[in-house]
């Protein structure tokens, strides 16, 4: 057999690379939930040198929603004639007194989609219905929520309306950083979010803190070659932002996601379940766009942000001070079937990724 | 058939709509003795195996199959895995009110056909509807009957270290078949169903390695939970390679999409098996050798550390597979 | 964080595109991606086009996948 043409290095290379390049303990964060999945499914803790820690961040938008959110959703698909839809992950969250899946057992109408287009479809096929789109997410998915939105105006759609708890990640890298909780020597930032904001954002975190950041991508190549990026700046001591998933990553992002994020929504300060307000780490709706409000328009009003259920430790597993096995909840009374706290319950959750495909190590 | 337009509870009162439901649609596939029994003595054997399973899925009919066509594969196949050669069957429905009738015969004459193909006759039936409502359409329980030829002792508590782990074919089609043709995500592709019966499957490859340790079918929860069940059983740890699974692309890219992960989808028309690793590469050439086998793979092996699967990745890493917990659920974030 | 997939754009009709995910077929909005054409790869995201792909690496990657089935093939070929 003919050895292909090798661009770049292998999986072994970079492995190999990376221990040649590492002289002092390391602490790399990584703030993006697919990138923890994927860290921990290609098994790449096992295997890296031990001076080389991952911490994972705050990086699954369900898990950072606040319970009060869970509330709000569960509080609306109690109302006559309104169904909720939202993606996958959000049935089993626990809110303060159940879950949209267990409000779904007791025959309240929750509909799961791919694309929140699906439940514009919905709500244009059932005018007798009104359809609550949960409204989750970082970066990624806002621009969807907003093209959406754009969409039900243009389509004039009466009965569609969102609960918004949209997320911003370079705010809250960076409340991570002042809050100095934990040692962090440089950020994997993440690939999909960067798709849309592009690398710009992240020049603070670079220039002010003096924190490194590699934006990257999530095949196992990917992984290695952003750490050994990180590495390399570290060990040079220089702090500045590269782009390793160039092929879905210009330095610009996306502008016309942007611009549609920033025709419907305005940036807040939001609450971030177990670790708190952070300023300007939100994204709502715009006026202009007030009228989708579900929580307006049906009168619910949102809870203070309750506080972690007892021994929870979601909050310092989130800001990488803790590891999930070093809570003494995890798998010990907190399980993906019965968990205590958001980081067990999303797939993309630091303790279920955990849970599910070991620390690796 | 029958030329009534939807099930009605009537149909499941006992009178004469049911009569007419039994005689002039179940007899017209399953045939009948003629004699109407509450139960059916059969012929003896000495070793003879049970199993029952009841089949409820939506939408009844999906790409490569029907939930009739399912309740035969699901039942014949937990016999053969046993080792056994499958005999008789029941079948139980619990149809609901409204039901069309043309969906039903369709249902039946698939089931029929199935059992004739695997070798299975239908012997015993029961019929109950229920209310609008009440029930997803139509759900059936199935029981079947086979016999165990003297020497076959199979047990999931019997592999060893050492041993190979076998695969009949590729992982996860039947799961996101179903998936796909059930929900509004609007995702098409190459996605059928895997549901076969395989008797005969089973049958090449015990002629080949009597001494086969175990075979399992991994339906619901897929490849690595019952591998998890077969570790646990036999108190062994079993290492898979990733780059050995025999994933089709069209269902790993689906898996993809949904953010699911094809281990854990479950396959209607495959079997596990464990064999000495003597015998690995006969039992592989048996498979292979045998159509519904074409896609055999070995796919790992078992190790000496207690109940636990870890798979070894293409990266070179190692995971453990640890038992979900429920449905994977379609993800975005 | 997010989920996002690759996939080659096969048709487009009034900003909807027929977007193939490595045999698996999904129509896609491309209201976040309005200058994306037939046979370019795109990131898709919750049923959206977000970014257009360098097509050298995505190439690499497909090319990656096919080594892959080849060598699943030829092993039961074997």
């Amino acid at each position: 057999m003919n050895e292909p043409q090798k661009s770049s290095p292998s999986v072994d290379e970079w492995y190999k690379k990376i221990d040649e390049l590492v002289t002092r303990p390391i602490q790399l964060m990584e703030v993006c939930g697919t990138h923890t999945v994927a860290i921990s499914r290609f098994g790449l803790r096992s295997r890296l040198p031990k001076q080389l820690k991952l911490l994972s961040g705050p990086g699954c938008p369900v898990c950072v929603t606040p319970t009060s959110v869970i509330d709000a959703l569960i509080a609306l698909c109690r109302l006559p004639n309104i169904t909720i839809a939202t993606f996958g992950d959000m049935l089993r969250v626990p809110g303060s007194v159940s879950s949209l899946q267990e409000e779904r057992a007791t025959g309240k109408q929750i509909l799961v989609t791919y694309s929140p287009l699906e439940a514009l479809d919905f709500a244009k096929a059932h005018p007798e219905h009104i359809v609550v789109f949960a409204g989750v997410g970082f970066e990624t998915t806002l621009p969807v929520l907003a093209a959406t939105i754009i969409r039900a105006r243009e389509q004039q759609l009466a009965n569609f309306f969102v609960v918004m708890s949209g997320r911003l990640a370079p705010p809250a890298m960076m409340t991570l950083l002042e809050s100095n909780d934990v040692r962090i020597d440089g950020f994997i930032c993440p690939g999909h979010v960067s798709s849309v904001i592009g690398s710009k954002p992240y020049e603070p975190i670079a220039s002010k803190y003096r924190v490194p950041c590699v934006i990257t991508g999530f095949e196992a190549k990917d992984i290695l070659e952003g750490v050994y990026l990180l590495v390399e700046q570290i060990e040079q001591q220089r702090a500045s932002v590269e782009i390793q998933y160039k092929r879905a990553v210009p330095e610009a992002g996306n502008p016309q996601a942007l611009a549609a994020m920033e025709r419907v929504f305005r940036v807040c300060d939001a609450a971030w379940r177990g670790i708190g307000l952070m300023p300007n780490s939100g994204m709502e709706l715009n006026d202009e766009f007030s009228a989708f409000d579900a929580l307006k328009r049906f009168g619910i009003t949102l809870p203070e942000a309750n506080a972690m259920p007892t021994g929870c430790q979601c909050g310092e597993v989130m800001r990488g001070i803790k590891t999930p096995p070093e809570c003494p909840l995890f798998g010990n009374g907190c399980t993906p079937a019965r968990p205590v706290g958001p980081c067990m319950v999303s797939t993309e959750g630091s303790c279920a990724a955990y849970y599910r495909y070991g620390s690796g190590e | 058939m029958l030329h009534d337009e939807t099930i009605l509870l009537d149909h499941g009162e006992g009178g004469a709509a049911t009569a007419r439901l039994v005689e002039q649609l179940f007899f017209q596939h399953f045939g009948s003795s003629g004699v109407p029994e509450d139960a059916t003595i059969l012929p003896g054997a000495e070793r003879i195996a049970i199993t029952t399973d009841s089949f409820v899925v939506r939408p009844v009919e999906f790409p490569g199959g029907d939930i009739g066509k399912l309740s035969v594969c699901g039942t014949v196949n937990d016999l053969v895995v046993m080792g056994a050669i499958p005999q008789y069957l029941t079948a139980g429905f619990l149809l609901e009110e409204g039901l069309e009738i043309a969906l039903l015969d369709r249902i039946v004459a698939s089931m029929s056909k199935t059992a004739q193909a695997a070798g299975v006759r239908i012997v015993a039936g029961d019929t109950k509807v229920v209310g609008k409502g009440d029930a997803d359409r139509i759900f059936i329980n199935t029981t079947g009957i086979g016999f165990v030829p003297e020497q076959r002792l199979l047990s999931s508590a019997s592999c060893q270290p050492g041993d190979v782990i076998l695969i009949s074919g590729s992982i996860g089609e039947h799961g996101i078949a179903v998936m796909v043709a059930r929900e509004s995500f609007g995702i098409s592709g190459d996605l059928v169903s895997d549901c076969q019966p395989l008797h005969d499957l089973a049958e090449a490859l015990l002629d080949a390695v009597p001494t086969v340790r175990c075979m399992r079918d991994p339906t619901r929860g897929g490849v690595a939970t019952t591998l998890l069940e077969i570790a646990t059983a036999s108190k062994v740890g079993m290492e898979l390679r990733e780059e050995y699974l025999p994933i089709r692309r069209p269902v790993q890219s689906a898996c993809d999409l949904l953010g699911l992960d094809p281990l854990y989808v479950a396959c209607e028309g495959r079997f596990l098996a464990v064999v000495p690793p003597e015998a690995a590469e006969r039992a592989l050439q048996a498979l292979r050798n045998h159509p519904k086998g074409a896609g055999a793979q070995i796919i790992g092996e078992v190790v000496d550390f207690p109940k636990k699967l870890l798979l070894k990745t293409r990266a070179g890493g190692k995971r453990p597979l640890i038992a979900l917990e429920g449905a994977q659920l379609p993800r975005i974030c | 964080m997010c989920l996002a997939v690759p996939g080659i754009i096969r048709s487009i009709t009034d900003g909807l595109a027929k977007v193939d995910f490595g045999g698996v077929e999904r129509e896609i909005a491309l209201d976040l991606l309005p200058e994306a054409k037939v046979g370019e790869y795109i990131l898709a995201h919750a049923g959206f086009a977000l970014q257009t792909l360098d097509v050298e690496e995505a190439e690499e990657l497909l090319a990656l996948f096919r080594e892959i089935e080849e060598a699943i093939d030829a092993e039961q070929r074997s």
